[in-house]
């Protein structure tokens, strides 16, 4: 660790790092897009794209909305979903080994192939994409769930149950704690792919949302607008990331014992 | 003196995956412990002795033969054992009291009184940490504390519902010479005062002689007790015992059976 110098407040650059780095990428774009005179129907600049953003903000903000919601919603059905099956795998060794192959199966699938069938049965709309964001991001939090339960120190379970303890109480006082840093972990990468699902769904097949929008823009030739979209589902991702990551670190501080997080 | 662990030509097998072959971990094996007495389990490695703590706890189940506890016939987990192993697994989100007073969580009548009286609890658990040396540790996650410490405070858990019935398996093993002997002597003044019945399970055979009544040598698998030795030394037992001709000699002997039975 550096000391810092009496008087002077030092520049942190730790902190500042991402900042300067993210408004660089900005710079070099801007001057590249100049320098080599692209035209904006292929790549247009940071500038354009803002001046896109401020001309479509109305719009941009509602489907952004549209687009939050759908993803919080089939996050919050992947969370009650996953925690429930989750904690049913992880229960006993054979559940768990009887399940895990079929999970793993399902989740191989390619979700994008599954839109068309969630539109074949409920129509375009919001719905299919908080399905698509349900159904991808359901598989990590069920594993990581599982995984803590199945993975119970067998000492642990030896010294309760030669007091007596039933499933429910090894469960209850171990299992299900000692699972909760997977699960808070699982909630980050969860949430991003929810993220992606609902976006790809509304690509297919909505009315609204910011996917939709990007579709809509390609279509009349926007292109500073389609990446005034690129854009806004970056913030909205990075903003959904750093609430779960937040949350992993109040929720878990135990189990980042080393001393070096604190 | 009444008999209170009875393991009488027991044999236990753990069927393995399919394809990979059984393991048959302990044969006619007979044990029995007085209530009250501090026996030894020493062997080669893997001859059962771990196998044999499990038996006597109910957490396994026979194959041939019968365990009785207190006169009972053993079929489910027994429910008054405690139990400490080489790694003390503790909950690293719980305070070392917490991880304490785990037990007082699971067992009756306990667990419908700690609730109500968690402050009694609460000072019964400090007790019984300042009883091996750990005052005002109570408030601190296990991970803070030293492995030695981590192992008093597991001792401490084994030991706070006051349990008849105390299993250790290799409880010391990881410890440098010196906290070994100074827990030797916290199990030992321990035993005195509470007089539960105790079943430790040592590769050490100094630790074995100072804290047992009666030392058991167990052959290479399937396991079973080709010899019982008793030790003579009166109690209470000072470390100082350790250096002498009578001590030296039991281990040595003790020894010797051991070498035999790794054939
Ligand atoms: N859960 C299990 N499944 C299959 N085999 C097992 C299992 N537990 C133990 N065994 C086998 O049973 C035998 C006895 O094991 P046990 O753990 O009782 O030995 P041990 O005397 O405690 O050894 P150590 O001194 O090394 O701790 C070993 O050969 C081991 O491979
Ligand atoms: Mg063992």
């Amino acid at each position: 660790m550096q000391t810092k110098s009496a008087g002077i407040a030092k520049f942190d650059w730790v902190r500042a790092s991402p900042w300067l780095c993210t408004f660089g990428l900005f710079v070099i774009w801007e001057a590249s897009v100049w320098m080599f005179g692209i035209p904006y129907y292929i790549l247009p600049a940071p500038t354009q794209i803002g001046y896109a953003m401020y001309e479509f903000s109305g719009a941009l903000w509602f489907n952004s909305i549209q687009t939050l919601w759908t993803t919080l919603l089939g996050f919050a059905m992947a969370i009650v979903f996953g925690l429930l099956l989750g904690l049913f795998i992880g229960w006993d060794k054979r559940i768990y080994a009887g399940l895990y192959p079929l999970m793993i199966g399902f989740n191989s699938i390619p979700k994008i192939a599954v839109v068309p069938i969630l539109v074949l049965w409920f129509g375009a709309g919001w719905l299919p994409a908080v399905l698509t964001a349900f159904l991808i991001s359901f598989f990590p939090i069920v594993v990581n769930v599982a995984t803590g339960l199945a993975t119970i120190e067998p000492e642990m379970e030896d010294v309760l149950r030669a007091l007596g303890a039933k499933k429910l109480d090894v469960m209850v006082k171990v299992g299900i704690p000692r699972s909760l840093p997977y699960f808070f972990g699982a909630l980050k990468v969860a949430i991003t792919l929810a993220f992606i699902g609902s976006v790809l769904s509304e690509t297919i097949a909505a009315n609204s949302g910011i996917g939709h929008m990007m579709l809509t823009a390609q279509a009349n030739f926007e292109v500073p607008l389609v990446f005034a979209c690129l854009i806004a589902l970056a913030v909205e991702g990075i903003g959904m990331y750093a609430i779960m990551a937040g949350l992993e670190q109040r929720m878990t501080g135990w189990a980042h014992r080393s001393g070096f997080n604190r | 003196m009444e008999t209170f662990v009875d393991i009488s030509d027991v044999a236990l097998r753990y069927t393995g995956r399919a394809g990979s072959q059984d393991t048959l971990a302990v044969e006619h094996l007979n044990l029995k412990v007085h209530r009250g007495d501090f026996v030894a389990v020493v062997g080669p490695s893997g001859c059962g002795k771990s196998t044999l703590m499990k038996l006597a706890t109910g957490l396994h189940f026979p194959s041939a033969g019968v365990v009785r506890l207190d006169g009972e016939v053993v079929n489910g987990p027994v429910s008054i054992a405690g139990m400490a192993f080489q790694n003390p697994v503790m909950l690293p989100w719980r305070s070392t009291r917490d991880n304490v007073l785990l037990p007082m969580e699971v067992v009756d009548p306990h667990r419908r009184q700690i609730r109500t009286n968690r402050t009694k609890y609460k000072l019964q658990a400090d007790e019984i940490l300042a009883s091996v040396g750990l005052e005002g540790a109570g408030d601190q996650y296990p991970w803070q504390l030293s492995g030695g410490m981590q192992q008093r405070a597991s001792l401490c858990r084994a030991l706070i519902h006051e349990p008849e019935l105390l299993l250790l398996d290799e409880p010391f093993a990881a410890l440098d010479a010196f906290t070994r002997e100074e827990l030797w002597c916290v199990i030992r003044d321990l035993h005195q005062e509470k007089q539960f019945t105790c079943i430790l399970v040592t590769h050490d055979l100094r630790e074995a002689v100072f804290l047992a009544d009666t030392v058991h040598v167990m052959s290479a698998r399937p396991g079973q007790i080709i010899v019982s030795r008793t030790i003579p030394i009166p109690r209470p037992r000072s470390i100082e015992i350790t250096y002498e001709t009578e001590f030296a000699e039991l281990t040595h002997e003790l020894r010797g059976h051991i070498a035999e039975a790794r054939g």
